[in-house]
């Protein structure tokens, strides 16, 4: 028999839970409901009034090959920043698991980057990646003209990948580190009894037990990717050089509050929230029933 | 000590009074959009004002830059919580007119007794922020114009005898400094679409967009691609591809404007309101001068646009407010505040009555100041035409992007001219029947 706490009183778990509600209610589903209104009408900025419109803000943005470009453009970067980040990160993780020297140090020393805002991270990324100044701005000194994320689309978009799959390296490490450290010893030290080499192991035992974080770190890195890339595109590169960098959230930021397209960008926002919804609904309903272990 | 004492009483109750005088002063709040140093010295016209009267105090505000400030005025009035005053930039002008969310300067003026002839702006600094009908709705505040930086000493190296006045001149002086070994020749952003894309179009006297690039209806059209400015778009590509003009940019590590006070690049088009600031960070080896705009040769020339922002007044605040805002508005617009602010900050002196004023005191005689009333000649140059009156259209930041952007895949992409500007257009039209239907029904003022 399942046990259950039941309350008496019908009310007093509505009051128990009604701050938590109301904080959901006001910075959740309020600004959504918002959004959701002005992306089926025609709403003027300052706020004269509005018309409806049904679907035409949606049929007017799935109609603009631009906004397609933007959508393929988001989906790259969370591909190429979500696969270089965890990679990077589960390489340290292994080798920090293994023990090795200066294992203490290196723990936490990984996890920094992940303490640092975005918009520093972007201004730092900026001055080393300065075609004319910066740090690898010096290759043109060797190579003239070879980098310029200033006026070639594709380098400014790998510049903020990098910066991006950087600045995610120390959260994805701490949980491949947590992962790997909860591996039972005995298990590895089987297989190594077994004479299986480090990397046989980590490519026989240790990736498959750990397949769980992955997947919860490759659904939270592909959301990542498309909501937080806004701060350091913002400081990199402005969604320049001619919109190369302008990925879904960015595009949303500069219709709505530089263009003053409030119903664009309210149904740009409803679109990505369906996507973020939907990598969510994935993450919930598909990895973690499918995904386990004995 | 009897006199210490007396000494003593008068200061409280003088002190009584003014603390009953500051509290029975009308409080109101300007907000604004510059920060750094013209911040500083819109505080200290603001101080100016609380001292030089008891009646009113205004609070003003910084909110960074326009964009901010357009995007929390904005936020601000949906949630009626507005501040009387505050300041928007050109191109944010038209959603304000539409948006019916203003009080009229004339308005606001007779609702502090004042009045105020609006006759005394200068011509292309009135019709940017009036209505198609002529009357001005907001106060001109802070306003420039573009204009063209030289490096004399790298221009007198190379053995360019005058400073150049055409674009002929310009390309010939550009291949002489190259020639003279100096790498950038002319500084170029094609993000700075207004000082190469609208003032060009507006000293050619070439149209933005039809119906006299807007203030004839919302239902206007771009036509830029089918004007002189393809051919200008096609000569910045053959000056860049031939290194005479050089790409800097904030993502390049340099601005243009860094670039020049810094002697690399030796010629810059930017606002004359740089002019102060080119005074005090260039490089004490950069001798400069500044000049209108090139033309090219046999063109007749029209006036440029204005830039830079106004005051609106903003519905929705008590009487005593308004007579606050209107007090401050009289006191922006005294000579002596109007050549302070303008003496301090580089922009240009919105009243021909301000200019000339000035212009009698010899300040414009010396440096530093010399050389900033080219801004009025260029602003005042020519017969006005519809095309030369102001920008009026919808979504404009958004086209400006796009013609920005336009540049900037001509110049690194190698797509063709009339291609990019086709497309600029294409996507600033459907700009602008967006815009058109948002606001179905409204009239132009």
């Amino acid at each position: 028999m399942e046990r259950r706490a039941y309350y008496r009183n019908k009310l007093l778990p509505w009051l128990l839970i009604a701050p938590q509600l109301l904080l959901v209610l006001v910075f959740f589903y309020w600004p959504t409901a918002q959004a959701l209104y002005w992306a089926f009408t025609l709403e003027q900025p300052w706020g004269g009034g509005n018309a409806f419109v049904g679907f035409d803000n949606f049929t007017a943005i799935f109609s603009d090959s631009r906004y397609w470009g933007t959508v393929l453009r988001s989906a790259f970067y969370a591909v190429v920043a979500t696969g270089l980040s965890m990679a990077m990160a589960l390489t340290l993780a292994l080798f920090v698991d293994r023990g090795l020297k200066g294992t203490k140090l290196f723990q936490s020393v990984f996890v920094w980057p992940y303490a640092i805002a975005a918009p520093a991270a972007g201004v730092a990324f900026r001055f080393m990646f300065s075609p004319q100044a910066g740090l690898i701005g010096t290759i043109n000194q060797v190579w003239p003209g070879i980098w310029d994320p200033s006026t070639v689309g594709w380098q400014a978009l790998l510049m903020v990948i990098v910066a991006h799959a950087w600045l995610g390296i120390g959260y994805n490490f701490v949980f491949f580190l947590a992962a790997l450290q909860m591996i039972p010893r005995s298990v590895i030290e089987a297989g190594a009894m077994d004479g299986a080499r480090p990397f046989r192991r980590m490519l026989d035992l240790q990736l498959p037990l750990i397949a769980p974080t992955t997947f919860f770190l490759l659904i939270m890195n592909l959301i990542s990717s498309f909501t937080d890339s806004f701060g350091l595109i913002d400081t990199l590169t402005e969604g320049g050089p001619n919109d190369a960098t302008v990925v879904m959230v960015y595009k949303i930021y500069f219709d709505g509050f530089k263009g003053l397209d409030y119903s664009g960008a309210a149904a740009q926002s409803i679109v990505l929230m369906l996507l973020v919804i939907s990598l969510t609904f994935i993450q919930f309903k598909w990895v973690e029933k499918k995904i386990h272990y004995a | 000590m009897k006199t210490n004492w007396l000494y003593g009483a008068a200061f409280a109750a003088a002190a009584l009074v003014s603390s009953a005088s500051a509290q029975a002063a009308t409080k109101f709040e300007f907000w604004y959009g510059l920060s750094g140093d013209l911040s500083e010295r819109v505080q200290e016209m603001c101080t100016r004002f609380n001292q030089a009267q008891t009646d009113f105090e205004i609070a003003c505000v910084s909110q960074d830059n326009y964009d901010n400030n357009l995007q929390n005025t904005i936020a601000a009035f949906r949630a009626n919580k507005q501040p009387t005053l505050t300041q928007i930039f050109d191109a944010g002008t038209l959603d304000l007119m539409l948006s019916g969310a203003y009080m009229s300067l004339g308005e606001l003026m007779a609702a502090g007794g004042y009045t105020l002839n609006s006759e005394n702006y200068l011509r292309g600094i009135r019709s940017y922020f009036s209505t198609s009908k002529g009357e001005l709705l907001s106060l001109p505040f802070n306003n420039s114009t573009a204009v063209i930086y030289y490096n004399t000493d790298a221009l007198t190296k190379a053995g360019v005898a005058a400073i150049p006045a055409t674009w002929e001149d310009v390309e010939d002086a550009a291949r002489k400094l190259k020639a003279a070994g100096y790498a950038c020749p002319v500084a170029f952003d094609p993000s700075g679409v207004w000082q190469w894309f609208e003032q060009f179009s507006a000293v050619h006297n070439q149209p933005i967009a039809s119906k006299g690039n807007g203030y004839g209806g919302l239902d206007a059209e771009y036509v830029l691609n089918k004007t002189k400015f393809v051919d200008q778009l096609t000569w910045y590509k053959k000056m860049f591809d031939e290194g005479l003009f050089v790409h800097k940019s904030k993502a390049a590590g340099e601005t243009p404007n860094d670039a020049f006070v810094n002697g690399n690049c030796q010629i810059t088009s930017s606002s004359i309101a740089d002019h102060g600031s080119f005074t005090k960070q260039a490089k004490p080896e950069v001798k400069w001068t500044v000049a209108m705009l090139p033309v090219w040769a046999g063109t007749d020339r029209k006036n440029s646009f204005v830039g830079g922002a106004s005051i609106w007044a903003l519905k929705g605040k008590s009487a005593e407010e308004y007579k606050g805002a209107a007090a401050f508005f009289n006191f922006l617009a005294t000579p002596e505040q109007a050549e302070h602010w303008s003496t301090i900050t580089g922009y240009v002196p919105v009243t021909m009555a301000g200019f000339e004023a000035m212009k009698a005191k010899g300040f414009y005689d010396n440096a530093p100041y010399k050389g900033r009333e080219v801004a009025i000649e260029s602003l005042t140059y020519g017969e006005a035409t519809e095309n030369t009156q102001g920008i009026r259209l919808g979504n404009y930041v958004t086209m400006r992007k796009e013609i920005g952007n336009a540049m900037a895949d001509v110049m690194f992409n190698n797509v063709p001219v009339q291609q990019a500007l086709d497309t600029a257009v294409a996507n600033g039209n459907a700009l602008l029947r967006k815009f058109e239907k948002t606001y179905q029904g409204a009239q132009l003022p």
